[in-house]
Formats: structure tokens, C-alpha cells, sequence
């Protein structure tokens, strides 16, 4: 599992405000790359940078080990946080001449368009202007114009904000055929139950430097605290005797502990099941929120 | 894909849009109407009197008359010559006298044709009649400044539309921003070009069916063959600025501020060569100021008081100061782009070192 992207030692400053500082990480091939932060934390600069729409202060970017230049760049697919179409432009025209944009001919960008449509469910607006389209329509399109050339990256930059939920699904659909195929994505939101459900690996961004990055699975796993949930057929209250728990919520049967260190699970398990029957026991996986808490705050 | 490639793309979409733009249609159409209305009508309206009535007292008229190009009806008396004019059978009679009968105003040229005329000797003849003294030069200064006027707000409009739509940020991680620039000014110096070409053959058309005579071409061929070179060179220089311009302001609405400038910049020069048109030192300082060569060179090259060298120094100094402006232009356009929030300062612009160029 090699990073094909890498974002190595970015800083940018915008007058006298730093907004990056010696950002890091790296997008695998065939993964999707959640960009989580809060706004402001640096992300659309970031994303800008890796387009080549911003310059770097310093710091590089580079696509299979070489810095990234513009022919590389033309095979990327990007989708700016400020989206944009042309109003008076047909769907069809509109991602036609951004593909030709990117170097398909007159006929393959045709054919693929159509395609493209189809699989967003867009074909009956085709020829619609882009102005007549709901706001959800113009984010299929916008979609579109982002993988019209079949990039050999994606960057996406918010790509489900406004999106009504059955358009998440067929984009979170799309993006995954992609990543199927090899293709790094990279996408950025807010949204982190999203971000949770999607992604494959995490990069936490706050206040321009990067806090934490990697797999999803190892990142909750660093950042699992001793945290257990239980439920016993009895009422749970005497949890709070118990040597080395911290309780952080009881509700009767139910109850969720922390344990101090050098006690140990199985110690709370015996004692409960001494009391009666224990319907369930185990670790509590930290949540994405919880983990951004912590990693933010820290 | 090559620059010029992407700056292909952008130019035919530009032309594609534009040709769909019912103002733009609207204003070729009324252009060519005007072209036409000023050409055939004065021929057809005055077509002076055709049929004149000639009574047998007045017979000796006739051989003149008919020299003249008019068509004679020879009549039985003068009462039957007037009753043809009043049923409007003829538009004028000669009379015993002679005298000439018509409705309501004096037919000129039968009048002409029965008088006899001094030999005018002219000491310093001019070739050029005064009518064409005055209407070329304005017809050329006039079709340079609406042309650059209209076109260039166009390219300005068209690039904040870009910005205020948020498409640019697409456009420019996709291809290089100049060539963006490129393809727009390209666009619109084509359409703008096009459009004067049909409305041009339109009026030289319209001169042949009106019987105008079609003289006047070699005459102000000289000040044509100049005016085109001046023509696309001023305009692109001027495109480019309209272009940066454009890429100030974040929405249409500031378009109009923003582009205060260059209007000026259109405007004042051409205003100038109007009024000083008959001022040979201020002309020939204005046929090598850049902004306003364009208006002021083809108009000397029309009047002919020009040393051969003269239009291809300013052509020179002209070409020069487009480079220059188009860098700038170039340089602001791209300051400025994406910069989506509110007006950018022309000073921010420069500064702005944010995109990859």
C-alpha cells in the first residue's frame, strides 16, 4: 500500500496569516481519502494547492514521485468548493466542453457525456440549461464535469454538501466504482458521519497543520480509550463501587465505563456476572467526532 | 493539448455563445438595416422627376430634357401638360414661357437641364467631395469605437460571468489562464470583425443598387488598407485591458466601476479625434498616441497629408504598447480570477502572485 499523492511539506501564507504549515500526507491508490477539518482549518487551500490553482509557498506535490506539472495535473478531476456552471449552457454542452478541456476529442467526449449522464440519472435534463436545474441536478452535473475525462485522480472538495440524500448515495456509489478501479480519491467534509461511513483513511487538518493521518481502523484504534458499554438484566448502579471505573453514563440496565489504568475488563465482567446475567459487554469504538475532538483539542 | 489548443476550445465556445445571443443578432440586424437604409432609400425616394409633360410652346426644352435622362411625354397644349401634373401623371411640365409646373417643389434637376450654367474654373481642386471629407473620418472613428466599445464590454462580461458563477476555478485548474484570455480576445476580435466585413459589403452592395456613386471605394481605399491593421492591433490591446477589467469585479453589478478606465480610455480618444479632425498638428499627434492612433491614423491616411513612413512607426509604437498592455491585462486577469469575493483592487491584482501561470 504505497501513497501515489503525496503532499510533502506544504506552507502557504496569505499576507501575514499562515494557513498551512508543513502539511503532510499522502492519498493511496484504489482508497478514499476523507479530508476532515474545520472551516478554515485549511482544507480548500490545501486541495487549491494540489490543482495547481494556488501556488505553494513551499513545500511540493507529487504524483508517483515526481512533482506534479500541468499535463499531470489536465488528468486530475477536481471539484471546487465554490462550484460553478455555466447558466445558459445545456448539461450536455457544459460537460462536453470541460472534457474537451481536458483533451478528449469532439466525439469521445460526446459518448462519454451521454454515459456519464445516464449513470447519474440525469439523461432526461440533457439538454436542459444548467440554470432550470434543481439545486441537487446541478450537483450531479457539477459531479459530472469532475469525472468526464475518467481522471487518474479525484479531488472533491465538499463534494456532498447540498446534495439531497438519495444524490449522497449515488455519488458515494460513484466514487466508490472509481476507487474500485485504482483511483485515489480525495474528498473533503464536514459532514464526519459521511466521512465515517465512506472513507478508508483519515486526514485530520486543523489550524493549517496536519493533526492526524492513516488507516480509519488504526486511527480509531490509537485513539480507543478504555471505554466498555454493558448491559446487565438488574439495575446497573452498583458500577459506581466498583474499584477503577469511571462511569460515564447509567441508564438502569445500561451503562457505559471507563477503566483506569492497570484494571482490568474481565475484573468488571466476573463482578457483574456474580450479580446476574449480563446481556452484553465490550469496547466501545470511538466515533470520527470523538476522535476530531480529541485530535483538535489536543 | 497545446495553449493554443485550449485557447481554440475557448474561442469557438465563446463564438458559439455569442451567436446564440439574441443582443448580439439584434445589433448585427440593425446595423445591416442602417447599412442598407442609408444606401438604397435616398436613391429610391429621390428618384427626382421621371415623367415631365412637354406643351408644343415649349418643345425647344425637349432635346435638353431628354439629355438630362428624364422621360419626355410631348402634349397638345399647356392646359393638358398642367392637368398631367395635377392627376399626377407626370411630375413635372414645361410650358409655353418657358415655365416649369410642378406640386410642391421646384423639380431641381429640370430646372437644371433648361438653365445655363457659368464654367467654374476651381484654382486648387479637391477630389474628394465635402460630404465624403466630413463622413468618412467620422464613419472610421465611429466604427472603431463602437466596435471596441460594445465587443470589449462583452469580453468584460463575459470573464465576470466566469468569476460570478464560480466556473473559473474549474477552467483554470483544467487549462493554463492564458490561454482563457487568449481564446476570449481571439473570439471577439473575430466576431467583432465579422460583423463589420457583412456590414461593409452590405453598404458597398447597397451603394451599387442605389447607384451611389461606387467611386468613393477607390478613394477611401487607402484609409481602409490602413484601417485594418490599425483595427485589430487597437482592439486587442484594448480587449486584453477589458478582459482585466472584467476579472476585477466579482459581479456584474461592479462591472460598470470597474471598468470606469477603460471606457475612459475608448472613449476620450475617439471624442478627441472628433473634435480635432480638422486640426492637422493635433491629428498627427493623435495618429501616434496609442489609444487613439488607431481612430486618428486611417483618418490621416484618408486626408493624405502623410509621409509613407508615418503609419508604420505608429503601427510600430501601437503594436509595442498592445505587448505591453496585454502582459498587464494578462497579469491583472490573472490576480484576480479567483478571487471571488467582492471587488479586487487593480494593486491587489498586480501583487497577487496565487496562481500558477
Amino acid at each position: 500500500m504505497t501513497d501515489v499523492l503525496t503532499v510533502d511539506a506544504v506552507s502557504r501564507n496569505f499576507g501575514d496569516r499562515q494557513v498551512l504549515k508543513d502539511v503532510t500526507f499522502g492519498v493511496t491508490a484504489g482508497r478514499l481519502t476523507g479530508f476532515v477539518g474545520a472551516n478554515g482549518a485549511g482544507k480548500t487551500t490545501t486541495m487549491r494547492i494540489i490543482l495547481g490553482v494556488l501556488a505553494a509557498d513551499q513545500g511540493v506535490v507529487s504524483w508517483r514521485g515526481a512533482p506534479l506539472d500541468r499535463p499531470t495535473r489536465r488528468r486530475f478531476g477536481y471539484m471546487p468548493e465554490e462550484r460553478g456552471l455555466y447558466p445558459k449552457m445545456t448539461v450536455t454542452d457544459q460537460i462536453v466542453y470541460l472534457g474537451r478541456l481536458h483533451g478528449l476529442g469532439r466525439d469521445d467526449a460526446r459518448r462519454r457525456t451521454a454515459a456519464l449522464l445516464e449513470r447519474l440519472q440525469l439523461t432526461e435534463r440533457a439538454g436542459d440549461h444548467v440554470e432550470k436545474l434543481s439545486l441537487g441536478n446541478q450537483q450531479r452535473v457539477q459531479i459530472a464535469a469532475a469525472l468526464i475525462h475518467d481522471p487518474e485522480v479525484l479531488v472533491l472538495d465538499e463534494p456532498f454538501s447540498g446534495l439531497d440524500p438519495i444524490a449522497v448515495e449515488t455519488v458515494v456509489g460513484v466514487l466508490r466504482e472509481r476507487a474500485a478501479r485504482g483511483v485515489p480519491v480525495l474528498f473533503s467534509s464536514h459532514q464526519l458521519e459521511l466521512v465515517e461511513r465512506l472513507c478508508d483513511d483519515l486526514v485530520i487538518i486543523a489550524d493549517g497543520t496536519i493533526r492526524a493521518a492513516g488507516g480509519r481502523a488504526e486511527l480509531r484504534a490509537s485513539y480507543a480509550l478504555p471505554r466498555y458499554a454493558i448491559e446487565v438484566a438488574a439495575d446497573a448502579g452498583w458500577l459506581r463501587d466498583q474499584p477503577g471505573v469511571t462511569l460515564v453514563s447509567l441508564d438502569g440496565p445500561r451503562a457505559v465505563l471507563d477503566l483506569d489504568a492497570g484494571h482490568d475488563d474481565q475484573e468488571v465482567l466476573r463482578s457483574a456476572l456474580a450479580r446476574g446475567p449480563v446481556r452484553s459487554f465490550g469496547p466501545v469504538q470511538p466515533s470520527l467526532a470523538e476522535i476530531f475532538r480529541e485530535v483538535v483539542s489536543a | 493539448m497545446t495553449t493554443f489548443d485550449a485557447a481554440r476550445l475557448v474561442a469557438a465556445r465563446e463564438i458559439k455563445v455569442k451567436l446564440r445571443d439574441k443582443t448580439f443578432l439584434f445589433s448585427t440586424v440593425f446595423f445591416l438595416l442602417i447599412a442598407v437604409a442609408s444606401t438604397v432609400l435616398p436613391a429610391w425616394l429621390n428618384g427626382g422627376p421621371d415623367t415631365v409633360a412637354v406643351s408644343p410652346a415649349a418643345a425647344a426644352s425637349a432635346d435638353a430634357l431628354r439629355q438630362s435622362g428624364v422621360t419626355v411625354r410631348t402634349v397638345a397644349s399647356d392646359a393638358e401638360a398642367e392637368k398631367l401634373v395635377r392627376d399626377g401623371d407626370a411630375d413635372a411640365a414645361v410650358v409655353g414661357g418657358p415655365r416649369v409646373l410642378a406640386l410642391e417643389e421646384a423639380p431641381g434637376d429640370v430646372v437644371d437641364a433648361l438653365s445655363r450654367q457659368p464654367e467654374v474654373r476651381l484654382l486648387e481642386p479637391n477630389e474628394r467631395d465635402s460630404y465624403l471629407q466630413f463622413i468618412v473620418p467620422f464613419a472610421l472613428a465611429f466604427i472603431f469605437f463602437t466596435t471596441s466599445f460594445t465587443f470589449g464590454l462583452q469580453i468584460s462580461q463575459s470573464v465576470t460571468e466566469e468569476k460570478a458563477t464560480r466556473i473559473v476555478e474549474i477552467l483554470v485548474a483544467s487549462i493554463p489562464v492564458r490561454a482563457m484570455l487568449a481564446g476570449k480576445v481571439a473570439a471577439m476580435t473575430l466576431l467583432a470583425f465579422a460583423q463589420i466585413a457583412v456590414i461593409t459589403l452590405v453598404t458597398f452592395a447597397g451603394m451599387r443598387i442605389g447607384g451611389v456613386d461606387t467611386g468613393v471605394i477607390t478613394l477611401i481605399a487607402p484609409a481602409i488598407g490602413w484601417f485594418l491593421p490599425f483595427f485589430i492591433v487597437g482592439f486587442i490591446m484594448l480587449a486584453t485591458l477589458w478582459a482585466g477589467a472584467g476579472a476585477l469585479a466579482a459581479r456584474q453589478e461592479d462591472l460598470g466601476a470597474v471598468s470606469a478606465p477603460v471606457q475612459m480610455a475608448v472613449m476620450i480618444p475617439f471624442l478627441l479625434t472628433l473634435i480635432l479632425v480638422e486640426n492637422p498638428t493635433a491629428m498627427t499627434i493623435l495618429s501616434y498616441i496609442p489609444l487613439s492612433a488607431p481612430l486618428a491614423m486611417p483618418v490621416r491616411a484618408f486626408t493624405g497629408e502623410l509621409a509613407p513612413w508615418e503609419p508604420f512607426l505608429s503601427l510600430a509604437v501601437l503594436a509595442a504598447t498592445a505587448a505591453g498592455l496585454l502582459a498587464l491585462g494578462a497579469r491583472v486577469y490573472e490576480g484576480s480570477l479567483l478571487r471571488t469575493n467582492g471587488r479586487t483592487s487593480f494593486r491587489t491584482a498586480l501583487r497577487s502572485r496565487s496562481l500558477i501561470s
